[in-house]
């Protein structure tokens, strides 16, 4: 039953990704994205990681998507214009190239593994505890320092999108924000950018 | 259970996907989307990890990864915004300043 | 080490000097400058006197003292130490060029008066004694070779002081130029020896010589023919003698120094140093007295018809040091020696002379628009009347003691015609001196309205130095009279370096293989020697004051003669038309093609091709993202290819 689940979102998932590569249009692409996403989030959960697999919806497909998005649409664009000798040749380069790197990571898994030890359910449960909980008592115990690190680079980045998106000229600090502080792994707000 | 090599295998079709969508695309931002792309093809990769080997640590890793996943998107595209008002165009190939 | 510790001290001296006036020369002005230049010499003399006296306490047969600085080179078979060796000879030689140096070195505070770059004067002066003292002290051919060098090389920068001026600039290069060729000699010598005797060190080679040289053998008589070049090229003897007259360029009080009393005798003290190599070479000993008496005749007609007072003195120096070489060919070193050091005194002083002249005259150096100065410059008069009389081999005055023993050391070798030619010569050589003499001091007064204003004597600086050296061009031949049992002092003091020679001949020096020549006979040849003397003075006397008519005469007479003698024999054309053009157009031609073609090209070429290379590699540098994605990923897959591999 898990199998033929994970199948199908596999499924879905490259053949949505392929399709995010494929299509013209960004928006189209980042749509697709998101579906790509929701489709990797159920296979973290048929992987019994629900908590990464809500974070991955709350924050890849409700923040991050939804920033992309923004910006595509702020900056207006349109169907990308594919055409041209030298676009051609670099696409089929990098097809080429693509095809390449796939066939080498298929050989290199092919002789290497093996299906690998099944796992002791019972260990995951007789904790008592769901994922969430276990997650929470590893990151505040032994994964601390770098939990706080991870909250000062969400800092910089957040000083250093204001920063850069307010652009060269100084003359015009009325420009809009574009970039509106990223939710954090906390609360799925987006603060519309503020005028600087 | 889901064989550990399967899920190897779509962590790393989803990398290459990732991988010919940086090559083949002019779009910058479709490029940053591959890029998304290849970072969750890890996570995968850590969370079937975590999951065969019985350890948490996996899933703290992707937890990290997506935080920073989430910084670099918002200063990379608010790179790509400083570039546009500049060039008036968000295609990588017709940006050459650093020509040799 | 017993002896003379401190040895280094002697050449050392002057080098430090050297260095404080570079440091800081711009802040002791002209007066600190000559001080300091002047007190190192001084000092080193002092020295150089205290270390005589430590050696004439040593017995005589142990009178070798040798001090090594430091260990040099130790390559393969070669071992070289900086060391110096203080024998009688080095220390007859470390005292003349230090003391005659150092009156030299206060003179010329008076002369270079008026001169604005007196410190680079200083420096470069105080440069030459290090370089000298090094040359006369070195233990070694390499040390040796290393003070030959320096000397050349300081003569180059003294003549040429006043770069400014061309003929000046000309001098010096044509001097270090004709050196070269000399030292090429000297090196090729040097690397003969070494390969046949494995060692560079004196003491040693002449100890294995006679074991290693097949004696009269060619490889002997090569070596020593190629350091005798050496000694031509630095001791202005036929063929290299072209470059002394022109050094006179320079200012007079090196003329003094260098060109007279110390480094165009460092052939002859080679020479001497080396007499055990010679004495192997027979062959080598009778080119050397060749040349010698050669050179000592040519020049000596030359300098009949000069007219510019210190062109004369060049060409007798040029004589005299032929007189050196000739002596040490027919065997009598000593007398070479004697000659040496006596000649410092009287040549010094006659350059010395010659500067206060020149100084009195407002730089005048014609002798037709001199006369009538002695009663003008009574001091300058008369020292150089002195110096003049010790020349012309008046005794009692220096130069008679150690001519008469040289001339009577090459009769008593057998070797007739060297002798007669010597002694023509002495006459030529009398005469000459006093024609300038007479011509610069007496008769009436052919001066300029300017320079009469102008004329007085020197000052003290200038004056003192002249009376020391006219007292020892009076007194410095007593020490070696004639007819003395068991030898005269000088030679007794020089024995113990040249007992070692086969055969010493005459009758002042060492043990000599050919019989001494009977009492009669030498007092026949002092006769002889003194009267050939008076008549070359009696005919310039009566040439230039009594009848001076006759000179005009007598030019107008031999007027063809006279003007080879005025052209110098036109040697220098000659040189310049068969060895300076050609060399000049090959080099010319070289430079056309090897050097803009061939080198030039392929520096440029390596240009290219690296600007080549680099377009090429430019193609990378496409400055889209795009590309470099590409190669990235190219760049990962190969990395996978290697783990890939079985």
């Amino acid at each position: 039953m898990i199998t033929v689940l994970f199948v199908a979102f596999a499924a879905i998932l490259v053949v949505s990704s392929l399709l995010v590569i494929l299509h013209r249009s960004p928006v189209t692409s980042a749509l697709f994205l998101v579906l790509a996403f929701c489709s990797l989030a159920a296979i973290y959960l048929l992987l019994h990681a629900e908590f990464i697999g809500l974070v991955q919806v709350v924050v890849y497909a409700g923040a991050i998507m939804v920033l992309f998005l923004f910006v595509i649409m702020y900056l207006n664009l349109g169907q990308d214009v594919e055409s041209g000798a030298t676009v051609v040749l670099r696409r089929g380069l990098g097809w080429l190239l693509g095809a390449a790197l796939v066939a080498e990571g298929a050989l290199l898994l092919a002789g290497r593994l093996a299906p690998g030890p099944a796992a002791p359910p019972a260990l995951a449960a007789a904790a008592g505890a769901g994922n969430t909980q276990q997650i929470g008592l590893l990151l505040y115990s032994r994964y601390l320092f770098p939990f706080e690190i991870t909250s000062i680079i969400l800092l910089v980045a957040m000083i250093g999108v204001i920063v850069i998106a307010r652009g060269l000229r100084e003359a015009a600090p009325a420009e809009p924000a574009a970039a509106s502080a990223p939710a954090g792994a906390a609360a799925p707000d987006d603060a519309p950018g503020e005028d600087a | 259970m889901i064989p550990l090599s399967w899920l190897l295998l779509l962590s790393a079709v989803l990398f290459c996907i990732g991988v010919i969508g940086v090559l083949v695309r002019r779009n910058a931002i479709v490029i940053f989307m591959s890029i998304e792309l290849m970072l969750n093809a890890a996570n995968l990769a850590f969370v079937a990890f975590a999951r065969h080997l019985n350890s948490l640590d996996g899933q703290v890793f992707v937890f990290f990864v997506m935080t920073v996943a989430a910084a670099e998107v918002a200063v990379g595209l608010a790179i790509i915004v400083n570039l546009f008002r500049l060039r008036e165009t968000v295609f990588v190939d017709e940006i050459n300043l650093l020509k040799g | 080490m017993n002896g003379a510790p401190l040895l280094w001290l002697v050449p050392a001296l002057p080098l430090a000097a050297v260095l404080l006036n570079l440091l800081l020369g711009d802040r002791l002005g002209r007066r600190g400058v000559g001080w300091l230049a002047c007190g190192a010499v001084g000092l080193s003399f002092l020295w150089s006197a205290l270390s005589a006296l430590r050696l004439a306490a040593l017995p005589g047969a142990e009178r070798a003292i040798v001090e090594s600085a430091y260990a040099w080179m130790r390559v393969g078979d070669l071992s070289v130490d900086v060391s110096f060796l203080l024998d009688p000879l080095s220390a007859v030689m470390i005292l003349v060029v230090t003391g005659v140096g150092f009156l030299i070195h206060v003179y010329s505070t008076g002369y270079m008066a008026h001169e604005p770059d007196v410190r680079r004067f200083f420096l470069y002066l105080n440069l030459f004694m290090f370089a000298m003292l090094t040359l006369v002290l070195a233990d070694n051919f390499l040390l040796m070779f290393v003070g030959w060098e320096g000397v050349g090389l300081c003569s180059y920068l003294l003549i040429g002081f006043w770069y400014a001026r061309p003929a000046a600039a000309a001098a010096g290069k044509k001097a270090f130029i004709v050196n070269r060729i000399g030292d090429f000699g000297f090196l090729l010598g040097m690397f003969l020896l070494f390969a046949w005797g494995g060692t560079l060190q004196f003491g040693r080679l002449f100890e294995i010589a006679p074991h290693v040289f097949e004696p009269g053998g060619a490889v002997i008589t090569l070596a020593t023919l190629l350091l005798f070049l050496g000694a031509t090229g630095k001791s202005a003897q036929l063929p290299l003698h072209v470059w002394l007259p022109d050094a006179m360029e320079g200012p007079t009080p090196v003329s003094a120094l260098i060109h007279a009393a110390t480094m165009v005798t460092a052939g002859v003290y080679m020479v001497a140093r080396t007499h055990v190599l010679f004495q192997l070479a027979p062959v080598s000993l009778e080119v050397v007295a060749w040349v010698g008496a050669a050179t000592a005749l040519f020049a000596a007609t030359i300098g009949l018809a000069q007219n510019d007072i210190k062109r004369v003195l060049a060409y007798s120096t040029v004589s005299q040091l032929g007189y050196m070489f000739m002596a040490c060919g027919v065997g009598a070193f000593t007398a070479g020696i004697f000659h040496l050091m006596t000649h410092a005194f009287f040549k010094a002083l006659l350059f010395l002379g010659a500067g206060s002249v020149i100084h009195a005259m407002s730089d005048e150096q014609d002798l037709r628009r001199m006369g009538g100065l002695a009663a003008r410059l009574p001091w300058t008069h008369g020292t150089m009347l002195m110096a003049t009389l010790a020349i012309a081999g008046i005794p009692p005055f220096a130069g008679f003691f150690s001519k008469d023993e040289i001339l009577a050391s090459a009769f008593a070798s057998g070797h007739a015609v060297i002798w007669i030619m010597g002694l023509a010569g002495a006459v030529l050589t009398a005469f000459y001196m006093f024609r300038l003499y007479l011509l610069t001091f007496r008769g009436r007064s052919r001066l300029t309205p300017e320079a009469e204003q102008h004329l007085h004597e020197s000052p003290p600086a200038m004056i003192v130095p002249l009376f020391v050296l006219a007292v020892l061009s009076v007194v410095g031949g007593l020490a070696g009279p004639p007819l003395v049992e068991g030898g005269h002092p000088f030679a007794r003091w020089l024995a113990p370096v040249f007992a070692s020679g086969v055969h010493e001949a005459g009758h002042g020096g060492g043990h000599a293989a050919a019989p001494a020549i009977p009492v009669a006979t030498e007092w026949m040849l002092i006769g002889l020697s003194v009267l050939v003397a008076a008549a070359g003075i009696a005919f310039a006397f009566r040439a230039y004051l009594w009848n001076p008519e006759t000179a005009t005469r007598l030019r107008e007479r031999l007027g063809g003669v006279h003007r080879a003698l005025l052209n110098k024999y036109w040697v220098d054309e000659l040189y310049e038309w068969t060895v300076v053009r050609p060399v000049y157009h090959t080099a010319r031609a070289f430079w056309r093609f090897w050097d803009t073609k061939v080198v030039d090209g392929i520096v440029n070429g390596v240009g290219v091709t690296m600007e080549g290379v680099s377009a090429v590699l430019r193609l990378f540098q496409t400055g889209f993202v795009g590309t470099y994605a590409l190669l990235f990923t190219l760049g990962v897959i190969a990395l996978f290819l290697h783990f890939l591999r079985p």
